[in-house]
């Protein structure tokens, strides 16, 4: 089996240049790629274009790498959580693209899967819709979308073997696994990397050959944003 | 006039049984406290589960399950964990029978406005677009008026759109209304002690009286 492993986040992202365009997992900070960020935020690098569904809180996630001014543009539905983000869109210091959740989703699974372009209802009549073509199927309206693909995507497993398989827990899976896909190089951090053979084949969610290099990650501080309980 | 919390009761009671529901952020996810216990529904999280159960306990709290507002959850028995893509075809394959959600404005003829004010809220839409282009059944859940005491019932919406002739229904603090195929929100219910003419006042759109329109029962 080809052994993907190296050595830690900085063996991994240290190839990565000025005016990479990077898919990052996550939704919220539930499954971001915590080791990468925090390797990449040691290099000294900018211009960068990520898609990922958010853009971290201030002071962590991809936060970090806009305090940084690492970040020419987002790719993103929702970006509601960051001050800083905020700022820099209205003082135009940084682009922003905010398109539906799922045709990002979309975007990145047609990417990985060698799908040029999809018909999808959502935007349709919105300014999501400009400048796109649309066609009518069965009486009903669709925008054309295309896809997405990554020169490096960076992602976030719970379990992985030395192969590249990766297995997700809860809803940290989310962009994870179209992310791997879609990426040139993925970049796969784990909580526990074990040797191939370790993983049942029936319960991989995303199988190696998406991914390039693997790791074993460490000190995961797995933030909540909204720490929510029953009494 | 209801509060939060009869809108979010009043909204429960459009809930059938074997239903698969994505609940939106705010008013929509407090429904999940009034659907009675007898029926058996699924709750949809877009950021990839079916089965939300109740916020957990102390113990229980799992940064890697939380809903799409990112608060910490926990799972019914018989859930089932997906990716995004897998999430969204679910949505836009008509698979989930009743979205619920917030708005900022409503048209007429069903248009929804949700996601952006320009010049002062460019959070984004977040999975609103997909899940109102596709939804078969869409409930809004809003305040009749805004703060400023404008009517959020237009005869078209004024901020970007989130989607076109979608809404059915929408439940206010002051009334139940649906839109008529041809346009205008047909009134179906008052809140308690709302009078039909208070609605009339409150609704810029084109409003649809029938008859004798029966006041709500909590």
């Amino acid at each position: 089996m080809i052994n993907k492993t190296v050595k830690d986040a900085r063996e991994a992202v240290k190839d990565i240049p000025s005016g990479a365009f990077l898919m990052m997992g996550g939704f919220g900070l539930c499954g971001i790629p915590e080791n990468s960020i925090a390797a990449l935020l040691e290099r000294d690098i900018k211009d960068l274009t990520i898609v990922s569904n958010n853009a971290g809180v201030d002071d962590f996630g991809i936060g970090l790498l806009l305090k940084k001014r690492m970040v020419k543009k987002m790719i993103s539905s929702y970006v509601g959580e960051n001050a800083e983000f905020e700022r820099q869109l209205l003082s135009g210091e940084l682009e922003v693209d905010l398109i539906p959740q799922g045709t990002l989703a979309e975007r990145v699974r047609a990417g990985g899967a060698g799908i040029p372009a999809f018909f999808t209802p959502a935007g349709v009549g919105t300014e999501v819709a400009k400048g796109k073509e649309t066609r009518e199927f069965d009486g009903k309206v669709y925008l054309m979308e295309r896809w997405l693909r990554a020169d490096f995507s960076l992602v976030k497993a719970w379990k992985g073997d030395t192969a590249g398989n990766l297995v997700f827990k809860g809803t940290a899976r989310n962009f994870n696994p179209m992310m791997a896909a879609a990426g040139k190089i993925t970049i796969a951090e784990v909580e526990e990397l074990v040797p191939a053979g370790e993983l049942d084949p029936n319960q991989i969610h995303t199988p190696g050959i998406y991914v390039q290099r693997i790791f074993q990650g460490e000190n995961y501080e797995k933030r909540i944003e909204q720490r929510t309980t029953r009494s | 006039m209801l509060s939060k919390q009869q809108i979010a009761q009043r909204i429960a009671r459009e809930v059938k049984n074997g239903q698969y529901i994505n609940l939106g952020i705010g008013i929509p996810t407090l429904v999940a406290n009034y659907i009675p216990e007898d029926l058996e529904i699924v709750l949809q999280s877009e950021n990839g589960l079916l089965g939300i159960g109740p916020f957990p306990t102390e113990e229980e709290i799992d940064p890697d399950l939380i809903n799409a507002g990112k608060q910490t959850i926990t799972m019914v028995k018989g859930s089932a964990i997906f990716n995004s893509a897998e999430s969204f075809a679910m949505i836009r394959g008509g698979h989930v029978h009743l979205t619920i959600l917030g708005a900022m404005e409503v048209s007429e003829n069903g248009d929804i406005a949700n996601w952006k004010i320009p010049g002062k809220m460019v959070k984004g839409m977040g999975g609103a677009m997909d899940l109102v282009a596709s939804a078969e059944n869409i409930i809004v859940a809003m305040q009749h008026c805004s703060k400023s005491g404008d009517s959020k019932l237009l005869p078209e919406c004024s901020l970007p759109i989130t989607g076109i002739r979608c809404v059915k229904k929408i439940v206010t603090d002051l009334a139940v209304l649906e839109i008529h195929p041809d346009g205008g929100f047909i009134l179906k219910e008052r809140a308690p002690g709302v009078s039909v003419e208070e609605i009339q006042q409150k609704t810029a759109g084109k409003l649809i009286i029938e008859g004798e329109i029966p006041e709500m029962t909590f």
